[in-house]
């Protein structure tokens, strides 16, 4: 390919892999590759926090399953990415993370401006590569993007130091590589899929658990063809939530620490699970010994790592979970089962699903979460695409925002990051132009990254914020006034900013809804003007979140509303 | 006591990605040694962990083979392994009665006698962990200045 520096090599081995943008700010040690970015038909979308850099590429990845793309000077700019390549690697995301080093001569000199980036990032990377040389960079980029979007997904890290950017080199952009200690794909062992089928039909009340890795992979149809053929419930975690259409009359929704009443009950009972691209976190699952116990599991993953991790498994079926899907779809299809529907756990499951969509209580008064998200979910259209940020708002959005169209909803979920949805919805939006994209916000987490309002309007990337505001940190007020007593304290926001002021400040949109019919018509003009949008929802600060599984305790043990 | 021998890209910063992960996952390195194969391209570790149950060593093995740098991983059967530790200790004399007896017992474990002083003498031994500990004991009374050994290295028999 002949003689050229490596920040060209860098910007051709992004084109290669077919990158159309990257979320990033510029710095003193990755300028040479900037100049080159100028250059490219590579679209550049500035940030105003790094951070939000990494979780734009989470959220880009997220949607379109290709790995988002984030640029970051040395010291301070790689460390800011931190967090967000931390919250892609907890929920196994796409990502290749670009950072500017200092010169090759110039690292472990404490360097202006240096930072053990590649040290500080391991435990939180799939992967982390140093070109020393920049005749390296082609071959380091496209292992990178095979590490970060085969197998479990995940971030990558490509740090480069300044002079592997500006030296040039004879370059050769190699198609074929070997990477011998890394094997992503595993075909599933159909035995064991015989296997577990014969368990599910044999046991007397199956559940399907459906994580994360069931969006990953994307097998909706496939998830539903399993439920719908041997008629098992189907739960999901909260990473998994929006894995099966939750208006599906199979469908109880997510399981664990707020999960729904139907789904906790209904797992408690069940006598054997088959758990698909789960990690049985402890979120989920309550307590890792009450959660096994008189519970036959069969479980489905990429990631061998996991199998028996968290949770003791009578079968276990490694590789894609789409491909193992597939595989039992075409079992049950050869010999169909009998018929399920008049079984005593069918019935069960019935009714049981029935009576808390009916019965679970919910504080009165119009403006209460259950029924602004309800109101939020008839004025989106079914493709829209959800993010939530982290704390109140993002549980209510789990128990009463339903997902209808299968990977439609994406939250940090792992990590639990303060901060994350605005940015990926930005991310989100520039995968899918086409589709309305939602923060589902509190007022907590989004002042975290609220800055991203500065790119969402200026690079014309529209995405509404719903900001479910109290102004309090309210999960953890929850916490204070259930576990310590009322005595709160750091969870006050004195009513400060001013969300409509601070949007229009940005140049956006700033909207007050003070009811349901003021939510609707909000989100109504938000989508059809186009342009950003923040919605403010004053709530009551008291309002907890409910059903409700304090940490370390059983499922069974679900705190209701009274 | 569980062995694993763990065959690695021989690069920079590889040994610390795998202690690290033993760190990250709870568990103590009792021992460690590392060194090329005979195939420069690799490094081999040995590592010898205490006190943890079957299942807990399962998924460490299956945490080492995910990360990407590690390239095989065995779990070592003691009775079909030759596995030996390099120790040499530095000893307290008090007379010629006790350099006769530390001798003795270097000998009884086929050690070798270094660094022969009218106060101190040095012994160089090759054998278990356990032989390499049980000698320790025996010489503890003649009063152990210093002991510096080096983790075990092991390899399983040729058919087992």
């Amino acid at each position: 390919m002949g003689q050229m520096i490596g920040a060209t090599a860098l910007m051709r081995s992004l084109a290669k892999e077919g990158v159309g943008q990257v979320f990033g700010l510029p710095g003193g040690a990755n300028l040479p590759m900037y100049d080159e970015l100028s250059k490219s038909d590579i679209r550049h979308i500035l940030v105003r926090h790094e951070q939000s850099a990494a979780h734009m590429a989470d959220g880009f990845g997220r949607v379109s399953r290709k790995p988002g793309v984030c640029f970051a000077t040395s010291g301070p700019g790689a460390t800011n990415l931190l967090t967000g390549i931390a919250t892609a690697h907890a929920d196994s995301a796409p990502m290749v993370a670009v950072t500017g080093q200092v010169p090759v001569g110039m690292i472990g000199r404490d360097a202006f401006q240096e930072s053990d980036i590649i040290g500080m990032a391991n435990p939180v990377v799939k992967y982390a590569f140093q070109p020393r040389a920049p005749s390296e960079v082609p071959e380091s980029v496209k292992k990178a993007f095979f590490i970060a979007e085969t197998g479990r997904p995940g971030p990558v890290l490509v740090d480069v130091p300044k002079d592997v950017q500006t030296d040039s080199a004879e370059m050769e952009f190699p198609d074929e590589f070997r990477i011998r200690g890394y094997h992503p794909w595993t075909d599933p062992d159909v035995p064991s899929i015989e296997r577990a089928i014969e368990m599910l039909l044999s046991s007397e009340r199956p559940i399907i658990l459906a994580g994360g890795g069931t969006i990953i992979s994307s097998a909706f149809a496939e998830l539903q063809a399993v439920a719908e053929t041997l008629l098992i419930p189907v739960a999901t975690t909260f990473k998994g939530k929006g894995a099966f259409p939750e208006n599906h009359a199979l469908s109880l929704g997510p399981i664990g620490m707020h999960g729904h009443a139907e789904a906790n009950r209904l797992m408690t009972e069940a006598d054997c699970v088959l758990a698909i691209g789960t990690r049985f976190s402890d979120r989920s699952v309550g307590t890792f010994e009450e959660f096994e116990k008189n519970l036959k599991i069969i479980h489905m993953d990429v990631d061998p790592a996991e199998i028996g991790k968290n949770q003791r498994t009578s079968v276990a079926i490694v590789g894609d979970v789409r491909t193992s899907l597939r595989i039992m779809v075409k079992l049950l299809r050869r010999s169909p089962p009998a018929s399920r529907e008049d079984t005593p756990w069918a019935r069960h499951a019935k009714e049981t699903r029935e009576y808390w969509q009916e019965n679970l209580k919910v504080p009165s008064g119009e403006m209460v979460a259950s029924r602004i998200l309800k109101r939020l979910r008839e004025a989106l259209p079914p493709e829209a695409i959800v993010t939530t940020e982290v704390g109140q708002h993002q549980m209510w959005a789990s128990l009463f925002y339903d997902v209808i169209e299968p990977g439609t909803f994406f939250s940090s979920t792992g990590l639990g990051t303060m901060g994350w949805g605005f940015p990926a919805a930005i991310g989100a939006k520039v995968a899918r132009p086409g589709v309305p994209v939602l923060d589902i916000a509190g007022d907590g987490s989004f002042n975290m990254t609220e800055n991203s309002l500065a790119t969402s309007v200026t690079e014309g990337i529209p995405v509404i914020v719903f900001l479910i505001n109290n102004y309090m940190l309210g999960m953890v007020a929850q916490w204070q006034r259930t576990f310590y007593e009322r005595r709160m304290i750091g969870v006050d926001q004195k009513e400060c900013p001013d969300y409509v002021r601070l949007a229009q400040a940005y140049g956006a949109e700033g909207v007050r809804a003070e009811s349901l019919d003021e939510i609707g018509s909000a989100v109504r003009a938000a989508i059809s003007c186009e342009a950003p949008t923040v919605i403010d929802i004053p709530i009551d600060p008291e309002e907890n979140v409910l059903p409700f599984v304090a940490p370390g305790t059983p499922l069974r043990d679900m705190i209701l509303p009274s | 006591m569980a062995i694993l021998s763990i065959k690695v890209e021989n690069r920079p910063g590889i040994l610390w990605k795998v202690t690290h992960l033993f760190r990250s996952r709870n568990f103590n390195i009792e021992s460690i040694s590392v060194g090329p194969t005979e195939d420069p391209e690799f490094s081999r570790m040995t590592i010898s962990v205490r006190g943890q149950d079957g299942r807990q060593v399962a998924q460490m093995i299956k945490q080492l083979n995910k990360l990407i740098d590690t390239v095989e991983v065995s779990l070592l059967d003691e009775h079909k392994t030759v596995y030996r530790e390099l120790a040499i200790f530095k000893i307290r004399l008090r007379g010629a009665q006790d350099s006769m007896e530390v001798n003795k017992l270097a000998g009884a474990y086929g050690g070798k006698v270094h660094d022969v002083r009218r106060d101190s003498i040095m012994v160089e031994l090759t054998a278990t962990p356990d032989q390499v500990s049980a000698f320790e004991e025996l010489a503890r009374p003649f009063g152990i200045m210093e002991v510096a050994r080096t983790g075990m290295a092991a390899l399983q028999r040729a058919g087992a």
